[in-house]
């Protein structure tokens, strides 16, 4: 078969720039043929290469005592004692979502979960962070619809629990959602598995679905703004099969346990493209393989085809020769799909060969080392103008404005779509801070949150980065959980505008001094760039996810404080309204700057809270919509009354940082107030619980009918 | 005692309940739904939650017609009991063992909470240790559970008093709040909500933990 010509069009239609095919005829010295155009395409675009951010995500730190496996891999590896280890990552799948939601979500979750089991690593939690348009826009119901049923139509048959994660609206998503996955399972810690192939002449095995022509230049897709011919993308969209992933899970870890398995990686996107290149880069090996042993859903499908197929539940592996017989029974067990495609090579060489053809033969150690970089052109963002005048607003009236907002209302909607019981080691679900699961068999538990406030990064980069990794560590260590490490969905607009590159060099600057504070590195991530359309740009969307160890059941701090605590507010308030909750929700203002966050106190305020959570009932973290949310959110959960002292609108919805609202018995009172002197953490009795109303100050109302509008308003605006 | 747990492809409760069942005291085997026998000595056999075979077809559909069914139905013939939660009970549907549906929630989302059940009788080995009336809270998780049946079966399930479970709100469009229903020897049971999730106190609730601990008994005592 005669492939096409190549073209200006042709290479302008792979995303790669008249530079950057200059680069190919330079590393060839010849011109490639269109299979080897795909396959630099697929390499070098923005979503495999990294080109634009690679600069700066080297400067994050990713290196601690408990890391055990940093950015890389499929996933990173922390350590989390008794020889156990959790293997967790956050990846977008945004562009596909907005073209399709429902398998544009469902195969972001399969991506997340494959990177997971892909190490080894049997996975035992989910979230998944969400941000879509305005309420109002036409798109927005049905989105909203289509991911969170996408999201539960793939995890829930896989059966992990989904225990956390984030909803969000806001104009600026109208014409690009944001679907970012999490998913972290465990592993012991000497039997995790890696990428890097080693062996010379060792089979190349193809493990699960077959290859069809779904996905095909989805990554290439992922790296490029929407216009107005979005609808023509959609069969760049893969399609899931979460009982096929599965069965994929299941003979993947009986394939590893059996002891047949040299290296792994898992065809997620530019699918047998970017996995061979990755395991023989990474082993200093050639490949060669023969696309007429790969298992395929439809008949004459190219050699391009078939390189950039993104069909999903795919594996490839290099297997140990001797084990070949056992590896394959495991895989007939399960019905899956199980072929040797090809082996590898002494030479640096990736040479694809169809139908006794060869139809690419690249340099393969060229083609992930010689992927473009660009340290584009940024420019710092502008410091935001002062707040202006906030208008007098009635305590109560602020706090409904919140709760009857989709943005700050109770999420049951959305969460009760998910099996977040699945495995049976739930400890908390969904609606209360961090989710927590309990490592099998153990008394130990793993605490999960993911956090960004966009509003605060538009206005101050670095300070909003900061935030984002500050309000993960006080979610962990509200529950009681020591804060180990992070991963990074990095989610902004188009990096070629120096504003947007600016946007990003600073808050991957803020992420970078918070995580060195707080202890918790980045063990790995994902950026998406170009989420615009037509020109217009989402809110820089940094979104951090975090995991925390509980080592006894003793050391859990609940969220469910009882009537006669007192309400009491660590750390310092001094009223930071400026891109607050209230101001949005209540005024549709977002002025003034994001909050500054004091990384000092939020590590001596979090220490604090853990290490006295024997005289804590309950605690929270105070985030966006400051104390009266929080305290309403507690209140609402445990069906009991709260009255806080304070009617000052900046010490009710104001948004500094560092603090948390912890119920404390009497009993403990004196003891939790002289224990902060002396750690020098600002406690402040704001108030009781009890009773069965709201009280802000002066005014109140039934916590029934505030929780009446909390219960009911998501579904009332997007049901 | 000794208790076998069903695995088809797709199954993700199996561990699960093999864990239920071991806190009650059985010992537990997984059988592969490719086997045509139990393992010797079974007195109880669980089929686990989940999504057998993707829920292709129809949920439980596939499952029913797997190589190990044979030997399940023998086991129920002889008297032996039979435990199917959630995937299970639709499992039990399509193979006859009980009778009914499940279809779609009436909604047409998927549910998962924790939800109120009423034990409606404590006459079977399942729901002894309950009192007749009772509230047991149970999480739900599934998109199929809205179980329906002729006129003349429910009438027939009703006189024999084989309804085990009903929702307090109907949160599926079951008929008559339909949680669970017992075969007509009694030594069979399915149902949607999943006890084995509510077995723990660690993990919020003990309210299923008293079905295992029941059943244990009967079981070596059949």
């Amino acid at each position: 078969m005669t492939e096409p010509t190549i073209t200006e069009d042709v290479i302008a239609a792979h995303g790669l720039t008249p530079q950057e095919y200059a680069n190919i005829l330079r590393i060839l010295n010849r011109a490639p043929s269109f299979t080897e155009l795909g396959i630099f395409s697929a390499m070098w675009n923005e979503h495999c290469s990294y080109k634009s951010s690679k600069k700066w995500l080297r400067t994050l730190p990713t290196e601690g005592p408990q890391v055990i496996c940093g950015p890389g891999e499929n996933a990173g590896v922390v350590d989390i004692g008794d020889g156990q280890a959790v293997v967790f990552k956050m990846e977008s799948h945004n562009h596909p979502s907005y073209i399709e939601p429902y398998q544009g979500a469902a195969t972001g979750v399969g991506g997340i979960l494959r990177d997971v089991f892909t190490m080894g690593a049997r996975p035992i939690a989910a979230m998944n962070a969400l941000s879509f348009g305005e309420v109002t826009h036409p798109k927005t119901k049905r989105l909203v619809a289509g991911v969170v049923e996408g999201v539960g139509g793939y995890g829930n048959p896989f059966g992990v629990p989904t225990i956390g994660g984030e909803v969000r609206f806001h104009a600026a998503y109208n014409g690009n959602c944001l679907v970012n996955a999490f998913a972290a399972g465990l592993a012991d810690a000497d039997k995790i598995f890696y990428s890097a192939a080693s062996g010379i002449g060792m089979p190349v095995v193809y493990l699960g679905a077959k290859t069809g022509r779904d996905g095909v230049g989805g990554a290439t897709m992922a790296s490029a703004e929407f216009d107005d011919t979005i609808e023509e993308k959609r069969p760049t969209v893969q399609v899931g099969d979460p009982f096929t992933e599965k069965r994929l899970l299941e003979a993947t870890l009986e394939l590893m346990a059996s002891g047949s398995v040299i290296s792994i990686q898992d065809m997620g996107a530019a699918g047998l493209t970017c996995s061979a290149v990755e395991m023989g880069d990474k082993g200093g090996l050639g490949i060669k393989l023969n696309l007429n042993l790969v298992p395929v859903r439809e008949k004459a499908m190219t050699a391009y085809e078939m390189m950039l197929s993104e069909s999903q539940e795919r594996m490839l592996m290099v297997l140990k020769p001797e084990k070949e017989a056992e590896a394959k029974a495991i895989f007939d067990k399960w019905d899956l799909d199980f072929a040797i495609v090809g082996e590898t090579i002494a030479e640096d060489r990736f040479l694809i060969v169809h139908n006794d053809t060869i139809m690419a033969d690249l340099p393969l150690s060229k083609l992930a080392s010689t992927a473009p970089e660009y340290d584009r052109p940024w420019v710092e963002t502008p410091a935001a103008a002062p707040l202006g005048d906030v208008p007098k607003i009635a305590a109560i009236d602020a706090l409904k404005s919140l709760i009857s907002s989709p943005n700050y209302a109770r999420k049951h909607w959305v969460w009760e779509q998910y099996d977040s019981q699945v495995m049976a080691d739930t400890v908390q679900a969904p609606g209360l801070g961090a989710g927590i699961v309990r490592v099998h068999g153990t008394d130990k538990m793993l605490a999960f949150t993911s956090d960004v406030t966009p509003r605060y990064v538009k206005a101050n980069p670095f300070e909003g980065g900061k935030q984002a990794v500050a309000e993960a560590y006080r979610n962990l260590c509200a529950v009681g959980a020591r804060p180990l490490a992070t991963t990074d969905n990095l989610n902004f607009g188009n990096p070629e505008k120096p504003e947007i590159m600016g946007q990003f060099v600073g808050a991957i600057k803020g992420i970078g001094e918070a995580c060195l504070a707080l202890d918790t590195p980045i063990v790995s991530g994902n950026v998406s760039l170009y989420n615009e359309t037509d020109g217009q740009g989402i809110l820089p969307t940094p979104t951090i996810g975090a995991v925390g160890l509980i080592t006894t059941p003793d050391a859990l701090i609940s969220g469910l404080p009882s009537a006669g605590d007192f309400a009491v507010v660590l750390g310092a308030t001094q009223g930071h309204l400026g891109q607050s909750a209230l101001l949005a929700e209540a005024f549709g203002r977002e002025d003034g700057d994001a909050p500054v966050v004091d990384l000092v106190a939020e590590r001596r305020n979090g220490t604090f809270l853990r290490e006295n959570g024997a005289l804590v009932s309950a605690a929270t973290d105070l985030s966006d919509g400051g104390l009266a949310l929080a305290g309403f959110e507690m209140a609402d959960a445990a069906n009991v009354g709260l009255r806080l002292v304070s009617e000052e609108i900046g010490q009710l919805f104001g948004e500094d940082q560092a603090r948390y609202l912890v119920a404390v018995h009497p009993d403990n009172l004196e003891t939790f107030l002289s224990q902060a002197k002396v750690a020098g953490v600002p406690a402040t009795n704001a108030g009781t619980f009890g009773g069965d109303k709201i009280t802000l100050g002066a005014e109140s109302a039934p916590l029934s009918t505030l929780s009446q509008i909390y219960r009911s308003a998501f579904a009332e605006k997007l049901a | 005692m000794k208790a076998a747990v069903l695995v088809f492809p797709g199954s993700n409760c199996d561990r699960d309940l093999a864990v239920a069942f071991r806190q009650a005291g059985c010992a537990v085997e997984m059988v592969w739904h490719k086997d045509t026998s139990l393992p010797d000595g079974v007195d109880i056999v669980g089929i686990p939650g989940g999504f057998s075979f993707g829920d292709y077809l129809r949920c439980g559909a596939i499952a029913a017609r797997s190589p190990i069914i044979g030997a399940l139905k023998s086991h129920v013939e002889r008297g032996g009991h039979a435990l199917g939660i959630c995937n299970g009970f639709q499992v039990l549907v399509e193979t006859g063992l009980l009778p009914g549906a499940l279809i779609r929630n009436a909604r047409l989302k998927f549910i998962c909470r924790p939800v109120a059940l009423t034990v409606e009788t404590t006459s079977s080995d399942f729901t002894n240790a309950y009192t007749k009336g009772q509230t047991v809270t149970y999480p739900v998780a599934h998109h199929d559970g809205n179980y329906i049946a002729s006129p003349d079966t429910l009438a027939a399930l009703n006189d024999a008093d084989r309804v085990a479970f009903r929702y307090r709100d109907n949160i599926n469009g079951s008929a008559e709040n339909i949680a669970g229903i017992l075969s007509e020897n009694r030594r069979v049971l399915g149902l949607m909500p999943h006890p084995e999730r509510a077995a723990d106190s660690a993990l919020g609730g003990e309210d299923g933990a008293d079905l295992f601990r029941s059943l244990a008994i009967a079981a070596v005592t059949a």
